[in-house]
């Protein structure tokens, strides 16, 4: 556990220092969308949208509220499905396969594309349940020393264990709303996702609370390919290299976040970031 | 006809006080430059009140006076040597026949000679008192309207008064219900205790005989009224009906809110809700002459001998109609349960049957068993289906196919035909009617107790 620990720090230092936002394109692409739509009954939520998102970096969606930003994101990990009257056209391809094809399990899907919502969520039950409960119903632990360690490992990731190693069995439900969002993380985490879908999660928190949870988004970028939802451009900025800007459920612009926010290319863009719409 | 005029003559003068406080608050806003705390349908609707109250106070108080003082007029028209050969019911009888004089309605049989003129005169005792009252209560109206234009000035804050008012009135509804409630319930203690005065208590609790004797019957024997075979019986159908309506309902509200298609769930629910409709006396008969019948069939085929009326008959019936009271409780109960725990679930790849086994039914627990609390106390208290589907057979046993008896059928045979209130026979169904009101107001409170807790815990 403190070789984990070590590890996470010297990351944290390699972020800070060696990495270059403009590198993120370099990397393999994880997932590619083409001409993405989504209709809720008869109205049109989202207009052809196709985007590359990297491996292990961070991409961010921004743009005003009910954009299609959220809508975007939940498509990624079908949670659109549970949507009644939602219906998505187009492709999302997942390392070359596509996630909406007849034949996929949506149900591993979902195991390999974690998802932490905009509001703290955790399940009505124990600090340890709410980060088991992935890995019990995934099977993924053969004995229970199996899964303390998950959970304990999990946790840490999180950069929530120091905080309630003393109260595991105690209810998620009672923590502040950044360690729930850590926790909501960690349980994520612990099904062992390949990317991490994020909705705007730091809506409900606090400005403590969201650096903590930002600071954390930026380690696990050496792991996991994050895609964020924001609403905050200052967010967007500190935490993504790549981001894309999404306007009345068109995809508007997308680009390194560098140059995003320093030389946008179309005037919509230009505008919500010098706060003009939105 | 009288209240007709009452209640015309009442409408007009309202009328007349909204109209004229109205417009007298009208002129004031036009007329000086003042600032009118109220607009003026506040003040027209104060003078209705000021017009209406004495009014009404009037009304009540001969509602509540003039029967009496109509009865003291009657009896004095009657000469007194006649007046003390009558016993209690001729002396009913001879009040009847002079209101039906005194009313025109007219009489059979020959008059005798002081009834025309005693006739005669309470009629027109009547009309004047009914006459003194309208002008006592419109008078009053008129000056309490008088009083109200008056007090209009600007400044009066005839809102705020209205508001009051409004909110006193809707007070007064709800302590109606309350205070039926503490009468309901001062006239079952009192008539337990009467019970108890023949009855020793341990007997009536601890017994395990029910064998009331009617007085006509029997003499001397009060007989015995053990509760405890009637408890078994209504504990016994009740669990039944339970073990039907639980799982069904539950597992019909879980498809409905989580699995039903939009178009399905708009045709199921009504359907299901239909059953909450049907007169508990039809599913009486409907166990009595389809369900019960089919059992004992059923129970010959397989070599059991089922009674085709039993506790089983009525408590699969009973659990037949608790069903939709169950399954549209827990529907709503699992739509407060909030949908991020679910896309929380579903976002962890759970399958739908993890996420509800996991964590829709964990965290709508406390509410479902609300529900279940509330739809017990409903199975206790049913009467209609096990009067005519358990076999009225008040004996002390375990067996659900065998006919047995509940608290609510013995008091329907106790207080059928003939009864006075004096003996046991009769008295005991309000020791009954106490006990089976104790335990559903048991459960009714668990039950509010549990609901209320789990509300908090989501909003």
């Amino acid at each position: 556990m403190d070789m984990l620990a070590g590890k996470v720090k010297t990351t944290q230092q390699t972020v800070n220092t060696a990495m270059n936002p403009t590198d993120a394109l370099e990397r393999p692409i994880r997932l590619t969308a083409q001409d993405v739509t989504v209709h809720y009954g008869a109205k049109q939520a989202l207009h052809g949208i196709s985007i590359d998102i990297p491996d292990r970096a961070v991409t961010s969606f921004i743009g005003p509220s009910g954009c299609g930003k959220s809508t975007f994101l939940r498509c990624i990990n079908r949670m659109n499905d549970t949507i009644e009257g939602a219906k998505v056209g187009g492709t999302i391809k997942l390392d070359g396969e596509d996630i909406y094809a007849a034949d996929l399990d949506v149900v591993e899907l979902r195991a390999r594309i974690g998802m932490v919502f905009q509001k703290p969520n955790p399940f009505p039950k124990s600090i340890y349940d709410n980060v088991a409960y992935g890995p019990r119903i995934h099977g993924l632990a053969r004995s229970k020393s199996d899964l303390d360690e998950i959970v304990v490992s999990s946790l840490r990731k999180a950069g929530l264990f120091e905080e309630v190693k003393d109260r595991l069995n105690e209810p998620g439900t009672g923590l502040s709303g950044g360690q729930q969002q850590r926790l909501c993380i960690a349980r994520a985490i612990a099904v062992g996702p390949e990317v991490i879908l994020m909705d705007e999660p730091c809506s409900a928190l606090d400005p403590i609370a969201t650096a903590i949870i930002e600071e954390l988004v930026d380690e696990l970028r050496e792991n996991y390919t994050i895609v964020i939802v924001t609403h905050s451009m200052q967010q967007a900025a500190r935490v993504s290299q790549r981001t894309a800007f999404f306007h009345l459920g068109n995809l508007i612009e997308q680009g390194n976040t560098e140059d995003i926010f320093t030389n946008p290319v179309n005037k919509q863009t230009q505008d919500y970031i010098m706060g003009r719409i939105g | 006809m009288n209240t007709l005029i009452v209640a015309a003559l009442l409408l007009v003068l309202l009328g007349l006080a909204y109209q004229l406080g109205w417009s007298k608050s009208r002129n004031l806003a036009t007329a000086n430059g003042a600032r009118v705390h109220s607009r003026s349908q506040y003040h027209g609707s104060l003078a209705v009140l000021w017009t209406m109250l004495p009014a009404l106070l009037v009304l009540a108080v001969w509602a509540f006076f003039s029967p009496g003082v109509q009865h003291w007029y009657a009896v004095s028209q009657i000469p007194t040597d006649i007046l003390t050969s009558l016993n209690q019911t001729q002396l009913n009888q001879q009040l009847q026949r002079l209101n039906d004089l005194a009313s025109g309605y007219g009489v059979t049989g020959e008059l005798q000679p002081f009834e025309q003129a005693a006739g005669e005169n309470i009629g027109r005792f009547q009309l004047l008192s009914f006459l003194i009252m309208l002008a006592a209560a419109a008078g009053l109206g008129v000056l309490g309207l008088m009083l109200a234009q008056r007090r209009i000035t600007p400044r009066l804050r005839a809102r705020t008064e209205v508001e009051r008012a409004i909110s006193l009135l809707l007070i007064a509804c709800s302590a109606v219900a309350i205070l039926t409630t503490v009468g309901i319930v001062a006239s079952l203690v009192t008539e337990a205790l009467r019970f108890f005065s023949f009855i020793n208590p341990l007997d009536f609790f601890f017994g395990t005989v029910w064998a009331p004797r009617f007085s006509s019957t029997g003499a001397g024997d009060a007989g015995q009224y053990g509760l405890l075979p009637l408890l078994t019986g209504t504990l016994m159908i009740s669990g039944i009906a339970m073990l039907v309506a639980v799982p069904v309902g539950l597992m019909a509200a879980i498809y409905l809110n989580q699995y039903a298609h939009r178009s399905v769930r708009a045709v199921v629910k009504p359907i299901i809700e239909i059953l909450a409709g049907i007169p508990t006396i039809v599913y009486g008969f409907f166990a009595l002459v389809t369900v019960g019948p089919f059992l004992r069939d059923f129970g010959n085929a397989i070599g059991l001998s089922i009674s085709a009326t039993s506790a089983l008959t009525a408590g699969l019936v009973m659990g037949v109609m608790i069903i939709p009271f169950i399954s549209s409780l827990s529907d709503d109960i699992l739509n407060q349960v909030p949908r991020s725990l679910r896309d929380g679930a579903y976002g962890l790849g759970a399958t739908q049957s993890e996420t509800i086994r996991n964590v829709l039914l964990p965290a709508a627990l406390p509410g479902i068993v609300g529900a279940f609390l509330l739809a017990v106390s409903r199975a206790i208290g049913e009467t209609m289906i096990v009067v005519l589907a358990a076999g009225n057979a008040p004996i002390l046993r375990g067996n659900p196919l065998e006919p047995v008896s509940t608290i609510t059928v013995s008091i329907v045979n106790q207080l059928t035909g003939d009864t006075d209130f004096t003996g046991p026979q009769s008295l005991v169904a309000f020791a009954l009617g106490l006990t089976l009101f104790i335990m559903t107001l048991c459960l009714n409170v668990v039950a509010l107790y549990i609901v209320r807790r789990f509300r908090e815990q989501y909003e």
